[in-house]
């Protein structure tokens, strides 16, 4: 079946609220208005108010609420925008979302799913492009999940649901429109491990997210110049699946890490310093990192693209890994 | 007075002792070393949980803040289970992963214990959310100071409360102090009984130095909450006679402030009220006090018999057990 990323989410929200009655989707303008990404476009008028409940704006409130209800017995899904204005929530993500569970001895669950945009491309400005998973993912006690293929935003959701922990997914708003063949019985998918996206043998290309697509495109030019990179698809930030990030550098002995973060102190940075840690003697390069450029993102086509991570920027930086001696 | 009654303010004189001979026990075994971390007592408050606890069912929720021992106790959680908490042991109710700041017992719906100021109104909400959608008439109880006011997440939370028609019922244990800064210095409108009903939320305020008129008010609002009457709020007029943690040299209020409020010892009143109405012998007093010094003797040689969680479970209850495939 021909489907969007915008679709598939869709999907997997309708058929979580039809599979369990405890589900419900909150936040702001989710219902009437359709969702600010259309992800919920249409289910208002098929659910009704009270399963797809639009809120006030009111970060903090919201997302704490979704905590309560799910410490309540529910299976909230709570939408926040943005990642910028999941800032606004942090204490309840942060202080509430994640420990709840540990500062009580393993008595209270926090089933919830929170989604959230995230990421550059879209000329927003740097209050509505930041990538900001990186940073949640410093946060033990949270799952934080980055579908990248039609296959993950359609199959993410109902296992994040499945989850007694609190689930983070954030989807990339440049993924929204990709469009593709999705099997028709299409259903659930893991959340706990990473995935080859394209085998390889001689770099490991590691990325997630948003800048899959760009990693795809690197690859595929890579390997018309004779160098066969794999790709591999983190799709869960935290637990990171350290089997098959340390797998793949093995085989390929150089990995350059793609990350539409910040790099100093970034998600890329944790990466990098495993490889170093677990896989020194495997290693025949530095591990490479393409990040975004440490401003605040630009608003001015070029510049923004000047910032973000660029197929010509991990093609250049896959030719320095495989050019360097070993 | 009749039996009924004076046996029931018999019953709370006892809740409110326990509370404060526990307490006095936690800054005993504080100053000695024995539990660390901060420590906020409730001394001088006990009428405010004392009056709301007793009317509450089981099955409603309880969420509260970091100064919550008296809280916990008179929801339920055994005095054992709370020392041994702020020991660090494994028999405490959190397995010594909370302390003193962050107590939590599923059994009776206490879901803490919130060390982050106006953090668990939120939680409260969801709670009421979580009843209200699946058709249940149970209460969520949120008690807060009045510092919390100041916070955006007290504001989303009246709003969504009253916006949703949620069974919510928020306490606000109004001390006149957040640390050292008295309301006045931090609020512009310093009636907060009238602020939340800017939320189109029932709301009164009542005398929380006096455990009946507590009583009273709350069983009102969780009556009306229950029957479906929307959130309610009261604010419940109080004062802590200690300082605010045990690291707190108290220089914002002076000693005549407190020992003025300390001739309204909620404990003291009740107990003088008793006996000038024949309902309570010096002989019931002294039967009382026994009783809440056995408890509390108890919970003290349960938690010294406790046992530290080992250390290869350091990272146990991170994330659960059980994780879907
Ligand atoms: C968000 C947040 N800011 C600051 C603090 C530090 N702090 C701890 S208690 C407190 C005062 C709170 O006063 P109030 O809400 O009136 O409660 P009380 O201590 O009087 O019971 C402050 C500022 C905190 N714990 N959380």
């Amino acid at each position: 079946m021909k489907t969007t990323y915008r679709e598939a989410m869709r999907a997997a929200i309708r058929d979580a609220i039809q599979r369990d009655e405890r589900v419900f989707l909150m936040g702001e303008d989710v219902g009437a208005y359709g969702g600010c990404f259309a992800v919920s476009l249409g289910l208002f008028e098929e659910f009704g108010p009270e399963r797809i409940r639009d809120t006030p704006l009111s970060e903090a409130g919201f997302v704490g609420a979704g905590i309560g209800a799910a410490l309540g017995g529910m299976r909230p899904i709570v939408e926040i925008m943005t990642v910028n204005f999941s800032l606004l929530a942090l204490d309840q993500l942060v202080n509430n979302a994640a420990t709840l569970l540990h500062m009580s001895g393993g008595q209270f669950n926090v089933p919830l799913v929170v989604r959230m945009t995230t990421g550059a491309g879209r000329q927003l400005g740097a209050q509505h492009s930041h990538s900001l998973e990186g940073w949640l993912a410093h946060i033990p006690g949270l799952r934080i999940l980055t579908p990248a293929t039609l296959e993950d935003a359609r199959g993410m959701l109902w296992t994040a649901l499945e989850d007694p922990d609190p689930v983070l997914i954030f989807e990339h708003g440049t993924l929204y429109n990709v469009a593709g063949e999705l099997a028709d019985d299409a259903g659930p998918v893991d959340i706990s491990t990473a995935a080859v996206r394209r085998p390889g043998q001689d770099i490991s290309l590691i990325t997630y997210g948003g800048t899959l697509p760009a990693v795809l495109d690197a690859a595929a030019r890579l390997a018309a110049e004779g160098i066969d990179a794999e790709v591999l698809d983190l799709r869960v930030l935290r637990p990171l699946d350290d089997a098959a990030i340390l797998g793949s550098v093995a085989k390929t002995h150089r990995a350059v890490v793609v990350d539409e973060g910040w790099r100093s102190g970034s998600i890329s940075a944790e990466l990098s310093a495993r490889i170093t840690e677990n896989a020194f003697f495997d290693l025949d390069a530095p591990v490479g990192r393409v990040c975004s450029a440490e401003v605040p993102l630009p608003y001015a086509k070029h510049l923004e693209l000047a910032a973000l991570p660029t197929v010509e920027r991990i093609v250049a930086a896959a030719r320095e890994a495989v050019g360097a001696r070993g | 007075m009749g039996k009924a009654d004076s046996d029931h303010a018999r019953h709370l004189l006892h809740q409110m002792l326990r509370v404060r001979r526990l307490e006095e026990q936690c800054v005993e075994l504080y100053s000695a070393a024995k539990i660390r971390g901060f420590l906020h007592v409730y001394i001088g408050e006990e009428a405010v949980a004392a009056g709301v606890m007793s009317t509450l069912a089981p099955d409603d929720a309880v969420v509260a803040t970091y100064r919550e021992h008296g809280h916990a106790l008179l929801r339920g959680v055994p005095a054992g289970a709370i020392l041994a908490e702020m020991y660090g042991h494994v028999e405490g109710c959190c397995r010594g992963r909370g302390g003193s700041m962050h107590l939590f017992d599923a059994g009776t719906r206490f879901f803490g214990g919130n060390a982050i100021v106006a953090g668990g109104l939120p939680l409260a909400v969801g709670l009421a959310l979580a009843d209200k959608m699946s058709g249940r008439s149970r209460v969520t109880v949120c008690f807060f100071g009045e510092g919390a006011v100041a916070e955006g997440a007290f504001h989303e939370s009246l709003n969504l409360a009253a916006l949703w028609q949620l069974p919510v019922l928020f306490c606000c244990e109004n001390n006149l102090y957040a640390m050292g800064t008295a309301l006045a210095r931090s609020e512009s409108q310093t009636d907060i009984a009238l602020k939340a009903a800017g939320y189109e939320i029932a709301s009164w305020s009542a005398d929380g130095m006096d455990v009946l008129a507590v009583e009273e008010a709350a069983r009102r609002a969780v009556d009306a909450v229950r029957a479906g009457g929307g959130p309610h709020f009261l604010e419940l007029r109080t004062y802590r006679f200690r300082a605010h943690s045990m690291f707190d040299p108290e220089r914002y209020r002076d000693k005549k402030e407190v020992s003025r409020w300390m001739e309204r010892d909620p404990i003291d009143t009740l107990r003088k009220a008793l006996e000038t109405a024949g309902k309570l012998s010096e002989k019931d007093w002294k039967s009382i006090q026994r009783e809440v010094e056995d408890e509390v003797k108890a919970a003290v040689e349960f938690a010294e018999a406790g046992t530290p969680e080992p250390l290869e479970d350091l990272t146990r209850f991170v994330y659960s057990e059980r994780s879907p495939e």
